[in-house]
């Protein structure tokens, strides 16, 4: 194993009774890289997060995060987790369960105060430090989540879908807190449901589906990778019924969209010139009009739906 | 086998597991006042009227205080972590599964010999005499140290509802409580009823503070204080060979 590798993930697989929620997963992420994992519910995401943080045992398959075996005292040494949905003691205070973590971590107490404080400084917690986790809100929670993960100062962090669910502040802060951490050159491995994130976020992003990969790359790629999906956004001045717009020559879907249409395409430039004629020959002005690339989102969907269809 | 650093930094760090359990399960007003009341109202229940000496009830009381004071929250620690979903954080933490659950039995033993100071404190207020006061001591720890590994054993099967655990907790305790020569003398039991004593580790606590007490066991005390050792080990062990096989289980 090279030495730029954070984590190795070889056929990687885990079974619930006769279930095989991962199969056979195997993936490399460099040092320093900000790692996307995506996938429908139950596509086996969290299932490989727990084994890689070393929560559950693969049945089959190895992973090592940073040469260590994954779930080895060392490799959790290295490593801060956000898992899913995770709790802090509620009835404990933000400040306790931060002194908490540092003694499991063995850092040291004078250490481990001063980088509570700063953490909880960054994440706005500071001023409610003693009050007690369960009086927070769900936004501060998940700040203070990040902060225990983050308190070893760990070259690897995994989160399971950190911004789910929270608002647009503290969703914003922590993803300005993890692109600074991997500015730094720390390893991020991200969980998420939200493709703007990953695609904002993430260096590469691997799609996860009925527990197998089914695609790798950067989001970019992946996004060009999916023919078929161009599509062109536009709005006129008047109502315009759908079936119309299908039977303009090279629309193949037609998509509702607020006050706009979003009419999918093969060939966008000549898209554009049939909704000219178009619009000239039926009295139609045009609002708006934009040529759109495949979203992350659209590659997402096609890649997780031929699955379905092969299946 | 683990080097003796490791040893030391993963007993570290159950201290600190245990110091969590204590402020956050033990150090509640009604966790403390029913660990003492209740053991109290149920012993008195059974010994009101009978006419016994108090040197004969006290090392009873003092043995259903610890043994219900040090299997009462261990059991449910872990389940209720699980449904708080705090437990899965602690277990991708750099501790072993065994020091979480040795973290879990410290704090119940700590709590088991607080509580303990209650009946002692009582016993030597109506004028009882320790005669035998390094014995008793030591007795008091390795029962101690010995139920609150019980207590973790009764949270082995991987379910999450606190209730069903405490469930299987009573369909042991209760039973253990009438076999162990806290109400009759051992004495005066049949051969039976000796020998289904025998098995419970109660009673050779029990029999240790009576003879500290009242100058007399039933059997010698130096196989009293081997076999409740027998017990601790046994408990620890299997506490931490099944836990970590179940553990996982929960999340």
């Amino acid at each position: 194993m090279s030495n730029d590798v954070a984590i190795q993930v070889v056929n990687l697989t885990k079974y619930y009774g006769e279930l095989l929620a991962v199969d056979h997963v195997s993936f490399t992420v460099s040092k320093g890289e900000f790692f996307g994992f995506l996938g429908p519910n139950g596509a086996g995401k969290t299932t490989t997060v727990r084994m890689l943080t070393g929560v559950i045992r693969a049945d089959e398959g190895t992973a090592s995060i940073l040469e260590y075996k994954a779930g080895s005292l060392r490799a959790k040494q290295v490593t801060g987790v956000v898992p899913e949905m995770a709790n802090a003691y509620g009835d404990l205070s933000g400040w306790h369960n931060l002194m908490l973590m540092a003694e499991l971590y063995g850092i040291p107490a004078s250490v481990a105060r001063e980088r509570s404080a700063s953490l909880m400084q960054e994440t706005g917690l500071y001023p409610r430090r003693d009050s007690l986790v369960r009086t927070y809100s769900k936004g501060m929670k998940q700040r203070l989540i990040l902060c225990l993960a983050l308190l070893s100062d760990p070259e690897v962090l995994f989160l399971d879908e950190p911004t789910s669910g929270l608002d647009v502040q503290s969703a914003r802060l922590i993803k300005d807190m993890l692109q600074g951490l991997n500015t730094k050159g720390k390893t991020i491995f991200l969980t998420t449901h939200d493709m703007e994130e990953a695609n904002q976020l993430c260096d590469r992003v691997a799609i996860m589906k009925e527990g197998k990969l089914v695609a790798i790359d950067a989001p970019e790629k992946l996004r060009m990778a999916v023919s078929g999906m161009h599509s062109v956004e536009v709005s006129f001045d008047n109502v315009v019924k759908p079936e119309i717009l299908a039977s303009i020559p090279n629309v193949n879907t037609v998509k509702k969209l607020g006050d706009k249409w979003r009419l999918y395409t093969t060939n966008p430039g000549e898209l554009v010139v049939s909704l000219t004629n178009f619009s000239s020959s039926n009295g139609l002005k045009i609002i708006s009009l934009n040529t759109l690339t495949p979203s992350l989102e659209d590659a997402f969907m096609a890649l997780t739906e031929k699955e379905k269809k092969n299946a | 086998m683990p080097d003796i650093p490791t040893v030391l930094q993963q007993a570290r760090r159950s201290l600190a597991i245990a110091r969590k359990d204590v402020r956050i399960y033990y150090a509640k007003g009604p966790v403390i006042i029913f660990g003492v009341l209740f053991p109290v109202f149920l012993f008195l229940s059974f010994t009101i009227g009978r006419h016994l000496s108090v040197d004969f009830m006290i090392p009873g009381l003092l043995g259903m205080i610890l043994f219900f004071t040090a299997t009462s929250v261990s059991p449910i620690v872990i389940p209720w972590e699980a449904q708080a979903r705090t437990l899965e954080r602690l277990m991708s933490c750099p501790v072993k599964i065994e020091t979480i659950i040795m973290g879990d039995i410290l704090a119940s033993f700590a709590f088991g010999l607080a509580i303990s100071l209650v009946p002692i404190l009582i016993g030597l207020f109506l004028g009882i005499t320790i005669l035998s006061p390094f014995i008793f001591a030591l007795a008091v720890i390795l029962a101690a140290l010995c139920f609150a590994s019980l207590g973790t054993v009764f949270s082995i099967p991987p379910t999450n509802m606190p209730s069903t655990v405490n469930m299987i907790a009573a369909v042991v305790k209760f039973p253990v409580v009438f076999i162990s020569g806290i109400f009759v003398p051992l004495d005066e039991l049949p051969a039976w009823g000796q020998a289904i004593a025998y098995i419970s580790p109660l009673t050779y606590f029990t029999d240790i503070a009576r003879y500290s007490i009242q100058g007399r066991g039933h059997l010698p005390v130096a196989l009293d204080l081997l076999v409740l050792l027998a017990f601790t080990a046994l408990f620890l062990v299997v506490a931490m060979k099944l836990h970590q096989r179940t553990m996982p289980k929960r999340i």
